[in-house]
């Protein structure tokens, strides 16, 4: 027992020796969060702002007129006057405009009597989402004006009402808020993979985890020396790019920290034991990197529910996003960022995510022998 | 722990098997290895590059299993407990374990603490350490901001920290320098004398052999012979010679491998080293008509006449190969005595590093030039420079003909070039290698065709044509490497470390191929860390921390080295002589 401690102190001091002394794992844990942070929470929106429109009225009129200056005051879109229904889906064809609100020459005659149709919608389906996201700011502007219209001829708002939207939680639909959390999901998760995958690589490519084989030291020994700096490591990374995501990006933070602390512990388990199961197989920094890139991010990013909602994917594959960690962790953090500590979503997400960890810590412990083939 | 009887062997292996799989074909590592090395003794594990040393090693350590067969080292079998056997054993891998991140005390802690090395053992364990390693000067300093040579010791020190019974050492002296590699057997003897460590070390470097108590001999995973280095060497008494004539030494080497009761051939300063099949000299009558003044000296055998003579002996088993035609490239007019590479005050500085300071060297037309180092001396760094890869910090340098730092490109397309570890496409076949190179060289059409067919015949890969690299012999991998090399006819041929490591008939095979290249007019360059292949040159230039610390022939070179004590001097004992005279005389290097 003491000699299994001294033989443990050894190897701990010699990683943290080496992550003070070799930067690479300082930058997997800070630098790498923080530019894809950077990269992806700015470039990554759904949102629809300065979309450009085709506005086509066939007669022109005061309430023609009034209507268009709605869409000209509004932030989401920039318009485009066009003289004909003809040039304006030209337009559309060409993805010079996403979309075309068309004005029949009984336009005045429509809106008013609260008829059929009184106005022509085409949105450009090539891009779905933006497709979807236009379409219902049309309805907005448009139901926004007829209210207005109607309050200034102290008319009755017209029949149907306009829909209005209730988004709880997330009242100014800043897909941001909604993003950066899920963000942090993947960062840490491909974060996490990446410290104990190469750092046990590069030990292999030096030659040193084969001197260190033939010691007395036992795998178990060498598994935790490695887990514990890098468990260290992680949750700094990931405090970090927490303070990023709130001070940075302005993301509310709801929850309380410290069960945002004791979940981040669990999901880091499970990274770093994903990443201790890569380094079973790989022997060399780049394939462990490609494997950690192809086997923990990718699915994390397509198959947690961070982009694409599991509830609208084939069944075959919502059982399969079972078995990715991050689901439960994004799941978490959306919760814990943006409504606060709903312990009806964080205790079974947090149970699944403590299943994952035991699963790729003791797959990892299971696979590693003390022998090079 | 169990009792170990003195007269037990230290090491016992019985019908070791090892295969590994690569793709779809198994290949062979360890094929029924069955062997002893005495308690106390040092044992040579010998054998060139591929034979299956590593894996043995390996396989003793508990690092790899065996597939078949029984490994018991100190008594214990390492299959049942290998960690029993690693609490006795001391190992050292081929690129010594340390931490380069670790100074030379840390990475001692680390090894005391994963030995179970008791703290108030550690002062009088380290001091004597740093005494027998000499390291004491740097225990502050970073492991990898060692020399060569100080890491080999660092590494040693670390499997020594606790004292082992059984001590591996894997290719502990591939490429340092020759003083290194003295030190380190100084330290062997030492252990072995005083502490009574079985040694097993396992090295390419056949002359080492005659330094063991016993010699384990093994190529392409089979054991080829075993016992004390005297026992090989003295079958093969009274049957070498040295053969003088008054011709060229390359045409001498040439004729008198082909004699018939020749089995050995091979250039040694300015005379050529004869192994024949009986114990009388080669018929000198018969000869002298081509070779006037031909005479025969008899000397000892050495361990590679041994090892040349078992592998002839196997080699007849098999086919020979057709002899192949002197390689000669078309385009050379044979003129010889101009300067084809003048290298003049030649510097390369990185940051405050200088690795090459100060080199001055001419190398005329045909002539073959070594340049002769450890790892780490700047041999590679002026290779680089004369190929135009790299450009210098200071000095001047002329290739045939062009100003490097102006012209490159057009050099480069006169340049043929080998790197050290064949620089081929493993995953193409041997068509698909040549086909490439030639391309990149702008050979098409007929040409192109012309070259390889030129290829295929002068270096017999008509039987490999399809066959992927990498799963060439390493012989044929080094033919398919130079053939590479010469597809565009290059008047100089730079090779870097051709040969180290390739077993002694694919090495001699190769040298035969040089030989013919420079008596066409070719030029050649070569970087060695190998004392033997120095032999092979015309002149060569011996390279330490960066400066050229003496230019000329051989013979020149071990002449200058010969004293009282010392009347036939080996090469390498002239470059530790040169060593220690540059050490002795600081002002001649800008370093200590």
């Amino acid at each position: 027992m003491m000699a299994s401690l001294r033989r443990l102190r050894g190897l701990l001091r010699k990683e943290f020796l080496q992550i003070w002394r070799d930067p690479s794992s300082l930058a997997i844990a800070f630098l790498l969060p923080a530019v894809l942070l950077f990269l992806f929470g700015y470039g990554v929106s759904l949102d629809a702002s300065n979309v450009p429109l085709a506005l086509v009225t066939q007669r022109p009129s005061a309430l023609a007129a009034s209507f268009i200056g709605a869409f000209e005051q509004s932030p989401s879109f920039r318009p485009r006057r066009f003289l004909t229904i003809q040039e304006a889906e030209r337009a559309m064809t060409d993805r010079e405009v996403q979309g075309v609100v068309w004005l029949p020459s009984d336009f005045d005659r429509r809106a008013i009597s609260g008829g059929d149709s009184p106005i022509g919608v085409f949105v450009n389906g090539v891009d779905t989402n933006t497709a979807r996201i236009v379409e219902g700011y049309v309805q907005q502007v448009w139901a926004d004006w007829l209210g207005a219209e109607a309050a200034e001829a102290g008319r009755p708002a017209p029949l149907p009402i306009a829909f209005q939207p209730r988004v709880r939680f997330n009242p100014a639909v800043k897909s941001r808020d909604f993003i950066v959390p899920g963000l942090i999901a993947m960062i840490m998760t491909l974060s996490g993979a990446l410290l104990t995958a190469l750092v046990i690589a590069r030990e292999w490519e030096r030659g040193t985890m084969e001197a260190l084989m033939v010691t007395r030291v036992t795998i178990r020994e060498i598994l935790i020396a490695k887990l514990i700096p890098y468990f260290l490591l992680g949750m700094g990374g990931m405090a970090a790019t927490v303070a990023l995501g709130v001070f940075r990006f302005d993301v509310p933070l709801r929850g309380s920290l410290w069960s945002l602390t004791a979940t981040s512990s669990l999901f880091m388990l499970a990274a770093l034991g994903m990443g201790l199961l890569i380094s079973t197989v790989a022997r060399s920094q780049f394939v462990a990197a490609q494997i950690a890139i192809i086997a923990t991010f990718l699915p994390a990013f397509i198959l947690s529910g961070f982009v694409f909602d599991i509830n609208s994917m084939p069944w075959p594959v919502q059982i399969i996003t079972h078995v990715v960690a991050a689901r439960y962790f994004v799941a978490i953090l959306q919760s814990t960022f943006l409504a606060g500590d709903v312990w009806s979503v964080i205790l079974p997400n947090a149970a699944a995510l403590i299943v994952m960890a035991a699963i790729f810590l003791g797959a990892a412990r299971a696979l590693a022998h003390k022998r090079l083939d | 722990m169990p009792p170990l009887d003195d007269g037990a062997p230290a090491l016992r292996l019985e019908g070791v098997r090892r295969s590994f799989r690569s793709g779809d074909r198994v290949i062979a590592a360890i094929d029924g290895i069955t062997a002893n090395a005495a308690n106390g003794a040092v044992t040579g594990l010998i054998g060139p590059d591929g034979a299956g040393k590593t894996t043995l090693m390996r396989l003793i350590a508990g690092l790899l299993r065996a597939d078949a067969g029984k490994i018991e080292a100190l008594g214990i079998d390492v299959a049942r407990d290998p960690l029993a056997v690693q609490a006795r054993i001391g190992y050292m891998p081929q690129r010594f374990g340390l931490y380069e991140d670790l100074s030379v005390r840390q990475n001692l802690d680390l090894y005391a603490d994963l030995q179970g090395v008791p703290a108030d053992e550690r002062p009088a364990r380290y001091a004597e350490l740093m005494h027998m390693t000499a390291l004491g000067p740097f225990t502050e300093r970073r492991a990898g901001q060692l020399s060569g040579g100080m890491k080999q010791k660092l590494g040693l020190a670390c499997t020594l920290v606790h004292p082992p019974d059984l001590l591996l050492l894997d290719e502990p002296t591939v490429g340092v320098d020759p003083v290194s590699r003295r030190e380190l057997w100084q330290i062997i003897d030492h252990l072995t004398r005083d502490a009574k460590v079985t040694v097993l070390f396992s090295t390419a470097y056949l002359d080492e052999a005659e330094r063991c108590d016993a010699v384990l001999l093994i190529h392409e995973g089979r054991l080829l012979g075993s016992g004390p280095p005297a026992a090989f060497t003295a079958q093969l008494a009274g049957r070498s010679f040295f053969a003088s004539a008054d011709v060229g030494k390359r045409r001498l080497q040439e004729r008198l491998a082909r004699a018939p009761d020749v089995i050995d051939a091979v250039i040694q300063g300015s005379r050529v080293r004869v192994v024949t099949a009986a114990p009388t000299p080669p018929d000198a009558a018969a000869l002298a008509s081509d070779l006037p003044g031909l005479t025969f000296a008899p000397t000892p055998p050495r361990f590679e006449d041994a090892f040349v003579a078992r592998l002839r002996a196997l080699a007849a088993e098999v086919p020979p190969a057709a002899s192949p035609s002197a390689a000669a490239p078309a385009s050379i007019a044979a003129s010889r005595g101009e300067d084809v590479i003048a290298v003049s005050r030649l510097t390369r500085r990185f940051g405050d590093f200088v690795a090459v300071n100060d080199v001055s060297f001419h190398v005329a037309r045909g002539e073959i030039f070594g340049l002769l180092g450890a790892n780490g001396a700047g041999k590679s760094t002026t290779f680089r420079m004369l190929c135009g890869l790299l450009p210098p910090s200071g000095g001047s340098l002329r290739v045939a003909g062009f100003d490097l730092r102006k012209a490159a490109a057009s050099a480069r397309g006169r340049i043929g070039y080998m790197a050290q570890k064949f620089s081929l496409y493993g995953d193409l076949s041997v068509e698909r290698n040549l086909r490439f190179f030639s391309s990149v060289y702008r050979l098409f059409g007929p040409r192109q065709r012309r070259r390889i067919d030129w290829a295929v015949a002068e270096f017999d890969l008509a039987s490999q044509m399809s066959a992927t690299a990498r799963d060439l012999p390493l012989g044929f991998k080094q033919r398919l490497a130079l053939a590479c090399a010469l597809m565009h006819e290059p008047d100089i041929l730079f090779l870097d470390e051709p040969t180290s490591g390739v077993d002694p008939l694919a090495r001699r095979d190769f040298w035969r191929r040089i030989n013919a290249l420079a008596e066409t007019g070719v030029t050649v360059m070569v970087t060695t860390h190998f004392m033997e292949e120095a032999e092979y040159c015309d002149r060569l230039a011996i390279m330490a921390q960066g400066s050229v610390l003496t230019e000329g022939a051989p013979e020149t070179i071990k002449a200058a080295a010969r004293t009282e004590a010392r009347p036939d001097p080996t090469m390498e004992d002239a470059f530790i002589a040169m060593i220690e005279a540059a050490a002795d005389a600081p002002t001649q290097g800008s370093r200590p």
